[in-house]
């Protein structure tokens, strides 16, 4: 009950905590290269589940969030807390669901 | 007189053409291919074709799909490069007249290859669909399509392929937790030897340069799977158990990688998953001789051809350095900055020098390994994996 709250809570607050550009290119950066390590540049699934928008349809912002920031015990997904924040993870989750890959936008 | 002019009249374009063949056929760059390499350029989907003598970069090779985690092996005569993309793509690249020679797409998600010991046939790993595949070196063409089928029908991810000898390959099913030993003696009667319950999600593995000796890293509990390929009857054994039990595991933000020449003398050196140690094991005993405190979590554990050197580099938050490990007094005798995003490192074919792929600042930095002076910078896009053709002659590689 106070996980759903405190989510409520991030969830709310993340329209004021919109990251500025710099995080946000570091941020994508992050995405591409880092949850890509498992989840493949172009988002496709490797050793991690494909996180392409299709893929995450009928996920709860709450559900994405409390991945990413604590991870899933007993699977190979890290806790990202350190990293990024509740808000920055909740426009990382908007990034996700949004687009594409950014990766394949600059190929060849 | 007249007639002996008109025949030297008509002989001299002859002449001059046959010249002209000629000076053509000896201008043709003739070299050998020992000392070239190629690097993956992951999100460009191409590989830079480079020579390690001059350390330069003859050629980029586009359009090779989706190169994350991308690998290679080359053929026995060191002519051509077989990549292995994450989008299944299989290409095979010749690296003497700088093209794309086939590619084919043969699952949805691999993660590696390998070459049989006689050069003829290249394995895939897939994890979508979970299986191997097995395919012609010279035309691609697919011999065998092996899916990993555990428990009620699943598919497990494959990891963890090599060659062995004898015309075999081995590899571990992630999700199975088994390992299958593949005899391609007869290509038209595949032989598969299993084992099951080698421990929970092998994630990579490596075979020791001998060909002898197949161990597997396990992610989903402590410990390691061995395999004797003289002694497969004898079965897997688990070794280092006990190891890190009761170490609070850190988070693991990239799976290590076990492939590579980390064995020297008697000792192989592997990565400790989830620890900022890399593990050194006496493969007489096989049991655990040091746990050596490193600057991160090991990403890549390798030794200098010679085996006076470990070099390791690291997964995200650390991957900016690169540490060598001191083979005789077994700890860390020199950090490394080489830059933002360091994902991998070759030896040139003697590990004379090293080459290692800086992501971030788009270079390929080449250190000396006596000296640890930078010898030079190479620009390429995101570079990733660097693979030499010194890798042919390997068995495991």
């Amino acid at each position: 009950m106070w996980r759903c709250l405190l989510l409520l809570c991030f969830a709310t607050s993340a329209a004021a905590g919109k990251p500025d550009p710099q995080r946000q290119r570091e941020l994508r950066s992050l995405l591409k290269n880092d949850c890509g390590a498992c989840h493949g540049l172009t988002r496709k699934g490797g050793l991690g589940p494909p996180l392409l928008p299709e893929a995450l349809a009928g996920k709860s912002d709450a559900e994405l969030l409390r991945t990413i920031q604590e991870g899933r015990p007993g699977t190979a997904m890290p806790p990202w807390k350190p990293f990024v924040d509740a808000d920055e993870t909740l426009w990382l989750i908007e990034e996700l669901l949004r687009k594409q890959p950014v990766s394949m936008e600059h190929g060849g | 007189m007249i007639e002996i002019n008109k025949s030297i009249d008509k002989s001299v374009p002859l002449l001059l053409l046959l010249l002209y063949l000629l000076g053509n056929v000896c201008l043709a760059e003739l070299r050998g291919s020992g000392d070239l390499g190629v690097v993956i350029e992951r999100e460009r989907g191409s590989v830079l074709i480079i020579e390690t003598s001059k350390r330069s970069i003859l050629a980029r090779v586009e359009k090779l799909g989706d190169l994350s985690h991308a690998s290679v092996v080359f053929s026995r005569d060191q002519r051509y490069a077989y990549v292995f993309g994450r989008d299944g793509g299989l290409s095979k690249i010749d690296l003497l007249q700088d093209k794309l020679v086939r590619r084919v797409v043969q699952a949805g998600n691999s993660i590696g290859g390998a070459i049989s010991q006689d050069g003829r046939f290249i394995a895939v790993a897939n994890y979508q669909p979970g299986g191997v595949k097995i395919f012609t070196s010279d035309t691609l063409e697919l011999v065998a399509d092996i899916p990993a089928v555990y428990g009620d029908d699943k598919r497990s991810r494959v990891v963890g392929l090599v060659d062995a000898p004898g015309r075999q390959f081995v590899y571990s099913l992630f999700d199975a937790g088994e390992i299958w030993l593949l005899d391609m003696r007869d290509p038209s009667r595949i032989e598969i030897q299993k084992f099951s319950d080698i421990g929970r999600q092998p994630y990579d593995a490596l075979l020791t340069p001998d060909g002898r000796y197949y161990l597997a890293g396990l992610f989903g509990e402590s410990g390691l799977a061995l395999l004797d390929l003289w002694h497969p009857e004898e079965g897997v054994k688990r070794i280092l158990p006990e190891y890190g039990k009761d170490d609070e595991k850190l988070p693991v933000y990239k799976m290590p990688h076990m492939e590579g020449w980390s064995v020297t003398g008697n000792l192989a050196f592997v990565p400790a998953v989830g620890l900022h140690q890399v593990l050194v094991i006496d493969m007489l005993q096989w049991r655990l001789v040091k746990s050596i405190p490193v600057a991160g979590q090991p990403v890549f554990v390798m030794a200098r051809p010679d085996g006076r050197q470990i070099w390791v580099n690291f997964a995200f938050p650390d991957n900016q350095q690169v540490q060598v490990i001191d083979v005789e007094d077994l700890s860390v005798s020199r950090t490394l900055q080489p830059g933002k995003g360091v994902l991998h490192m070759e030896f040139t074919p003697r590990g004379e020098e090293v080459w290692i792929s800086v992501r971030d600042d788009n270079q390929i930095l080449v250190y000396d390994t006596r000296s640890f002076q930078e010898m030079a910078r190479l620009p390429a896009v995101s570079p990733s994996g660097i693979f030499f053709t010194s890798r042919a002659a390997k068995t495991g590689l």
